[in-house]
């Protein structure tokens, strides 16, 4: 060792401390953001260090290819991302749930982001088993169960509707129907009303279609008709 | 309520073949400033989002078609990370997975609630992940200055909170006694750092509260571990649960870890 340079020394040690493949996939993984993005632009990232200001709240599926960052290139610093099962947002409720509740509380009220975005996509398995899971008691529900049924709504008004279609074409209308449900129980949150009543946020749901290849994005409006009179 | 709509598909591509579109390593931080101009005018946003999936499309999604048409059918994903909704610490961004290789949960300050808290978002996902999927591995990342620790450090005792937040971190208050017993003589960001990790430590714990979970660890099918990336120095730390030296956790909740990694 003692006729090593300091940077032979070091490179020897960082492979001592690869332990496996997965370690060294990560640590690829994080060399080349370090090269490629890190260094190259240290103004940026000192800025970052100190604070976040991202302009974005997204809600998206944990689903391993419906990264946001990967289909909209959310670059670090743009988008507070939270991630579950379905990308679903439920009314509401701080007892039963307060994970997201603190997501869209620290989003909108510490952050002061502009706009929320929904996405939901293509072969969603959460909506699957939203779709597929029946309501007659007869099986007994898990977590998964218990967060889908947030949901409950969407799937009522995907069957009024499209019951004549078959069940694979039903679950791509809910995968839709699930994002203005989570838009609508968004504006249950009184923080999230007041902002859009002053135009302070923006709410916008967005479709990804990882099997043809397309994303679809619409906006949420309020619009108050002029009175009618007699 | 209404809505306006745009759809992006193939043809919007063939438009945009002829023009080169911004990449990702071109001149970020000018760019950056542009296109954060362009999305503060609502109608630009749209454009922007468009601009963004199309060049998605063009450089990767058309670059890995055998790829995507073989993930549309299904995803086999080897990792499920939880990490936080900061927008500073996006896995994909900071350890670059690619699509079909991580199952990922992001909530406020990567919490992992313990079993016996009932149904919740996060275990919704670790349900999927373990029982479903199958995923071989499980990677909890907290990281630098989180507001959700701070929020967590912050908090009064004994006094109820009212705010969502305080609700929900709470999750988290084995690490905040560990750390203040730790660290009295610590300024409080220092105090907070040391939450930051003692807090996936507690998230690795609560893994543990899932008998399922518990079981595949046992097996081994499944390995846990803990990752805590610092945006201030850019560096990140690695380590995995070592499920036989941990075994019982005592009331300490103290875990054994093996195959620690500093890489920076």
């Amino acid at each position: 060792m003692g006729n090593l340079s300091q940077e032979e020394a070091i490179e020897g040690l960082k492979k001592l401390l690869i332990h496996n493949d997965k370690d060294e996939q990560i640590l690829g993984g994080f060399q080349s953001f370090k090269t490629n993005k890190f260094d190259m632009y240290p103004a940026l990232f000192r800025e970052l260090a100190e604070r976040q200001n991202p302009k974005f709240l997204v809600f998206a599926c944990c689903d391993s290819r419906v990264s946001p960052s990967s289909i909209l290139d959310f670059q670090p610093g743009e988008a507070f991302t939270f991630r579950n099962i379905a990308g679903l947002v439920p009314p509401f409720n701080k007892m039963r749930y307060s994970g997201v509740g603190a997501a869209i509380e620290y989003a909108v009220v510490t952050l002061n982001v502009e706009n929320i975005l929904v996405i939901g996509h293509s072969s969603c398995g959460g909506i699957e088993r939203l779709m597929s899971h029946p309501e007659d008691g007869s099986t007994a529900n898990d977590f998964i169960d218990d967060w889908v049924q947030i949901g409950l709504p969407a799937k009522a008004k995907v069957k009024a509707e499209f019951g004549h279609l078959p069940l694979d074409e039903k679950i791509r209308e809910c995968e839709k129907e699930a994002v203005n449900l989570s838009l609508t129980n968004l504006q249950t949150y009184p923080y999230v009303r007041e902002r859009m009543a002053r135009k302070a946020l923006a709410l916008r749901g967005g479709y990804y279609d990882f099997v043809e290849g397309c994303f679809k994005v619409w906006e949420v409006k309020t619009i108050i008709t002029t009175p009618i009179h007699s | 309520m209404t809505t306006t709509s745009n759809l992006w598909t193939n043809s919007d591509l063939r438009l945009q073949a002829s023009r080169e579109l911004p990449g990702l390593t071109k001149e970020l931080e000018s760019d950056k400033s542009e296109r954060m101009e362009r999305i503060e005018h609502g109608t630009d946003l749209f454009d922007e989002m468009k601009q963004r999936f199309l060049s998605f499309k063009k450089h990767k999604y058309m670059q890995n078609l055998e790829l995507y048409e073989k993930l549309a059918k299904d995803q086999a994903p080897k990792f499920m990370v939880i990490a936080c909704a900061d927008s500073r610490v996006c896995p994909s961004s900071i350890l670059g997975f690619q699509p079909g290789e991580a199952f990922v949960v992001r909530n406020v300050a990567n919490m992992v609630p313990p079993y016996e808290n009932g149904p919740s978002e996060t275990n919704a996902g670790l349900e999927f992940a373990v029982n479903s999927l199958k995923v071989e591995n499980i990677l909890v990342i907290g990281h630098s200055r989180c507001g959700g620790i701070r929020a967590l450090m912050s908090m009064h005792d004994d006094v109820e909170t009212s705010s969502l937040i305080g609700s929900w971190v709470s999750v988290g208050m084995n690490a905040r006694v560990r750390t203040k017993a730790a660290t009295k003589l610590l300024n409080f960001d220092q105090q907070c750092k040391h939450c930051e990790k003692e807090s996936v430590n507690c998230s690795l714990v609560n893994l543990l509260t899932y008998p399922w979970v518990e079981e595949k660890v046992r097996n081994g099918e499944l390995a846990i571990h803990g990752g805590y990336y610092d945006f201030v120095d850019c560096a990140f730390e690695k380590w995995t649960l070592d499920y036989k030296e941990s075994n019982p956790i005592g009331k300490s909740g103290k875990v054994a870890v093996k195959d620690r990694a500093f890489w920076f």
